[in-house]
């Protein structure tokens, strides 16, 4: 399966039932599995072959009380292994010192809230969409938009750009992930050449292009992740297990490709497999939604960013939180994260208009950005780490370094 | 107030952060010192000024004063404290100014539904009172309403002038807080044109799917030593310190601060010296040199000097299978398998017994993953052996010799003197020109190819 040689892996089956309805329903039908979506792949979804019988004796509570204590006896393997918090073993280093970030450009041009936006590979340009489905492209560097796209639907949360730089998907409440291929003929309509890739039976919270721009992964609020073949549109896999809408994904940057992980509004952290459609490890300390989940940089561990006003750091070996940034002056959701390069450094942009650096190894916060006049919604470090951008709703996206 | 206050802590969890810092403000012991504020000729009890506020805040949480403003400020947008001089104004001033914690009633997180009932009933009182001067938007509204729920309107008017009889019986100091509280709500709920509007919140969220069962599979991992006090964070940190831009600075400048490229020109994928940074990244992991393509081209030289580049070839290869169009798998696996896999193949690569048995048998169903296990077999071959070698070879150690190791510039002396921001081609007019020319570039697989910058 995956190639983790350190690791020993038990399979363990949970059920979750959430509502007595659907657990009569099912004891009925007699079996326990996944809720039908739209699905048109021909082979069988491997979640589908480990179903778990249910018993006449099973009822609702019987059911929950076994779930629950399957995950105390894995809270209990994972404390039994005397783990520090990560700011304890970083007690030695030197802390870092002032701190000076600026805005470096505004980019001005949306008519209406930032929603999302992307790093092109060039380090320069930048895609961005907004509430009035508005799909800009712009060369940061110099502040010019390069494309436009009119999107047919409002709330486009969604927005990626391809690999090679010649394409950017994006979608949002059409519950749809659109490719559009970047054609420079100024006289040429993109929505023209536009390919409808990914469909969901809810809206698109988030996207992202694989190693190629020939594979999209998509997260939605309708529960479910999923992966697409961007030529055909065919779904190549989905990805069943959170309890309510997703919100945001990550891939992995592995040796071996093969992971990604997503966060969403039942405070769950998951990390899936993209192979078989499993989920592998899940994370449940935030108390609530969690809108945003990105890589530290070697792969190890992942950051994340919550309406409870926090961000963590969970650690995918040690298989938990290691770290809580959190300040009792930030009283509002972190709505995006990222790393500078080295890792040394988060960013989360908040929904009280600021960021909010972190040091990442000892916890403190290291800076704070004013600058936004509403919602910070998006924030990403550029390829090469030399600055980062932030979109807000108050209609503008700021380049800081 | 507080009494109230206590109550409702204690029936209704008060989970918010923004109200936990509410009541913490008003904790008797350690909350802000509120006292009489003086309105024109009135005397308003249990009020506090703009400093008061923010003073407490930088105190109490250990900020600077730039934040205890900016948070104090948005705790008066969301209608937690009203001020009593130009209440239509929800700011925080940081002055003498006086401000009231609003009734735990009318907080925004209550939810209750602001009804056009209530709201007529409220504009109706203003309207009465004002003799008939309400402000534009007020007014409208009130058109609105009076047109809508017109049924009822002979409710709406009792309702209305028993309030304000009601009203008119308080102590004038009363008088002017239930009005102040009534108004500040009525701004957060009904707020002027292009005012800030607290109740957007984007799409809505369900936060439970109800109808499903879901199965979640766990799998609990046994580590082996793997705590977290092996230093895994540092030492990374540590490693990539001085290639953070942002913690170590960017030879020779950083192109956003100073506007000059030169940073992007000398990191192109097709220069012909690299810098020293670049090199040296090439020596952290085995994938940092995969995955730039220039240090992928080097050791492609190198692996072609030792006679195994077809382990590369194969590997890049796999990854065009696994990355690409799915209507092309069944070709593209074909053509790895007699190029480097088949017996007598051009390009042989060593995959041992088990694999290759495992490999064949996906043959017959060729999908996206058929190579995986060969893939990975022939990666950790280059990895654990090529690799390191190649970091001892001198092809590399010249590498490094020769590298370009540009000074760090200081801002120049006259920071008001903007430089010329320089465009770059766009990378889809890169790629259409590449296509026209018929040329493909020899990094691999044109997809993987990075987009160029030029100077």
């Amino acid at each position: 399966m995956l190639f983790s040689p350190w690791c020993a892996l038990e399979e363990q089956f949970i059920a979750n039932v959430s509502s007595p309805a659907s657990a009569a329903r099912a004891r009925r039908s007699g079996r326990v599995g996944l809720a039908t979506a739209s699905r048109s792949t021909s082979d069988p979804h491997p979640a589908e072959m480990a179903t778990h019988e249910l018993h006449p004796n099973d009822t609702l509570t019987t059911l929950k009380m076994e779930s629950e204590n399957l995950k105390a006896k894995l809270e209990e393997e994972r404390a039994k292994l005397h783990d520090v918090e990560l700011h304890q073993v970083a007690e030695k280093i030197e802390a870092l010192g002032q701190f000076v970030m600026k805005t470096r450009r505004t980019l001005k041009g949306h008519g209406n809230k930032v929603l999302c936006m992307d790093w092109c590979k060039d380090k320069r340009r930048i895609v961005s969409s907004s509430q009035d489905g508005k799909v800009i492209v712009w060369d940061a560097f110099t502040t010019n938009k390069e494309h436009a796209v009119t999107m047919p639907c409002t709330w486009v949360m969604a927005c990626a750009y391809a690999p090679s730089g010649c394409a950017v998907a994006c979608g949002g409440l059409d519950n749809k992930c659109s490719v559009y291929p970047l054609s420079l003929d100024k006289n040429e309509n993109l929505a023209a050449k536009k390919k409808s890739v990914a469909m969901h039976t809810n809206y698109l919270s988030a996207c992202s292009f694989t190693n190629s721009d020939m594979q999209i992964l998509t997260s939605s609020g309708d529960g479910t992740c999923a992966l697409w073949d961007v030529e055909s549109g065919q779904l190549l896999q989905s990805f069943h297990g959170h309890g309510a809408d997703v919100l945001c994904l990550d891939l992995a940057p592995s040796e071996t490709g093969n992971t990604f992980v997503s966060g969403g509004c039942d405070k769950k952290a998951n990390v899936w497999d993209m192979r078989s459609g499993q989920c592998i490890q899940s994370f449940e300390t935030h108390e609530s939604d969690i809108n945003s989940v990105r890589y530290y940089p070697s792969g190890d561990a992942f950051a994340s960013g919550s309406d409870d006003a926090t961000c963590r750091l969970y650690d995918l070996r040690a298989d938990r939180e290691v770290a809580i940034y959190s300040k009792e002056s930030i009283i509002f959701g972190a709505s995006s994260v990222d790393f500078s390069l080295s890792g040394r450094l988060l960013f989360g942009g908040y929904n009280d208009y600021t960021i909010n650096v972190w040091d990442v190894l000892k916890g403190n916060r290291v800076s704070i950005l004013f600058g936004h006049e509403n919602r910070v919604s998006t924030l990403r470090v550029s390829p090469d780490g030399t600055a980062f951008c932030s979109g807000s709703w108050d209609h503008t996206l700021r380049i800081w370094a | 107030v507080f009494t109230f206050i206590l109550k409702f802590q204690h029936d209704h969890k008060v989970s918010l952060p923004m109200e936990q810092v509410i009541v913490a403000m008003q904790d008797p012991d350690l909350g802000i010192k509120m006292k009489n504020q003086r309105l024109l000729i009135t005397v308003i009890p249990h009020a506090m000024t703009g400093n008061d506020i923010v003073e407490w805040l930088m105190k109490k949480y250990s900020i600077m004063e730039e934040e205890a403003l900016h948070v104090g400020d948005l705790l008066v947008r969301h209608g937690y404290i009203y001020p009593l001089k130009e209440p239509r104004n929800l700011v925080l001033r940081p002055d003498e100014s006086p401000y009231r914690f609003q009734t735990p009633y009318f907080w925004s997180s209550q939810q209750w539904p602001a009804s056009e009932l209530d709201y007529a009933i409220y504009l109706t009182k203003k309207n009465i009172r004002k003799q008939g001067q309400l402000i534009d938007y007020e007014k409208e509204n009130y058109n609105l309403l009076h047109k809508r729920i017109n049924h009822t309107w002979d409710f709406v008017v009792m309702q209305a002038k028993e309030q304000l009889r009601a009203s008119k019986q308080r102590r004038k100091a009363d008088r002017i807080v239930l009005e102040c509280q009534e108004q500040a709500y009525w701004l957060i709920n009904r707020p002027p044109p292009g005012a800030f509007d607290i109740r957007e919140h984007g799409p809505e969220r369900r936060n439970r799917l109800t109808s499903r069962v879901q199965l979640v599979r766990l799998h609990s991992f046994i580590i082996h030593q793997k705590k977290i006090h092996d230093r895994t964070f540092i030492k990374y940190s540590e490693q990539y310190f001085s290639h953070d831009p942002m913690m170590h600075g960017c030879p020779p400048s950083n192109p956003w601060i100073t506007d000059d490229i030169t940073h992007w020109a000398l990191n192109t994928n097709t220069v012909s010296t690299p810098t020293k940074l670049r090199v040296e990244r090439w020596s952290f992991r085995f994938m940092e040199l995969l995955s730039d393509p220039l240090g992928r081209l080097k050791f492609m030289e190198y692996l072609e000097k030792e006679f195994s580049a077809e382990n590369l070839c194969f590997w890049e290869a796999c990854e065009d299978i696994r990355h690409g169009e799915n209507s092309r798998i069944p070709q593209k696996v074909q053509e790895v398998y007699k190029q480097f896999l088949a017996p007598g193949a051009s390009k042989w690569v060593n995959v041992d017994s088990k694999t290759m048995e495992k490999t064949l048998e996906g043959l017959r169903r060729p999908n996206r993953f058929v190579m995986d296990d060969a893939q990975m077999h022939i990666y950790f071959l280059m990895k654990k052996d090529s690799y390191p070698r190649y970091l001892k070879s001198d092809l590399y150690k010249n590498l490094l010799v020769k590298a370009i190791a540009p000074q760090e510039t200081k801002r120049s002396v006259f920071p008001f003197m903007r430089r010329h921001r320089h465009s770059s081609p766009n990378p889809a007019l890169v790629a259409q020109a590449l296509e026209e020319d018929g040329k493909a570039k020899r990094l691999g697989s044109p997809r993987i190819t990075s987009p160029a910058t030029s100077p």
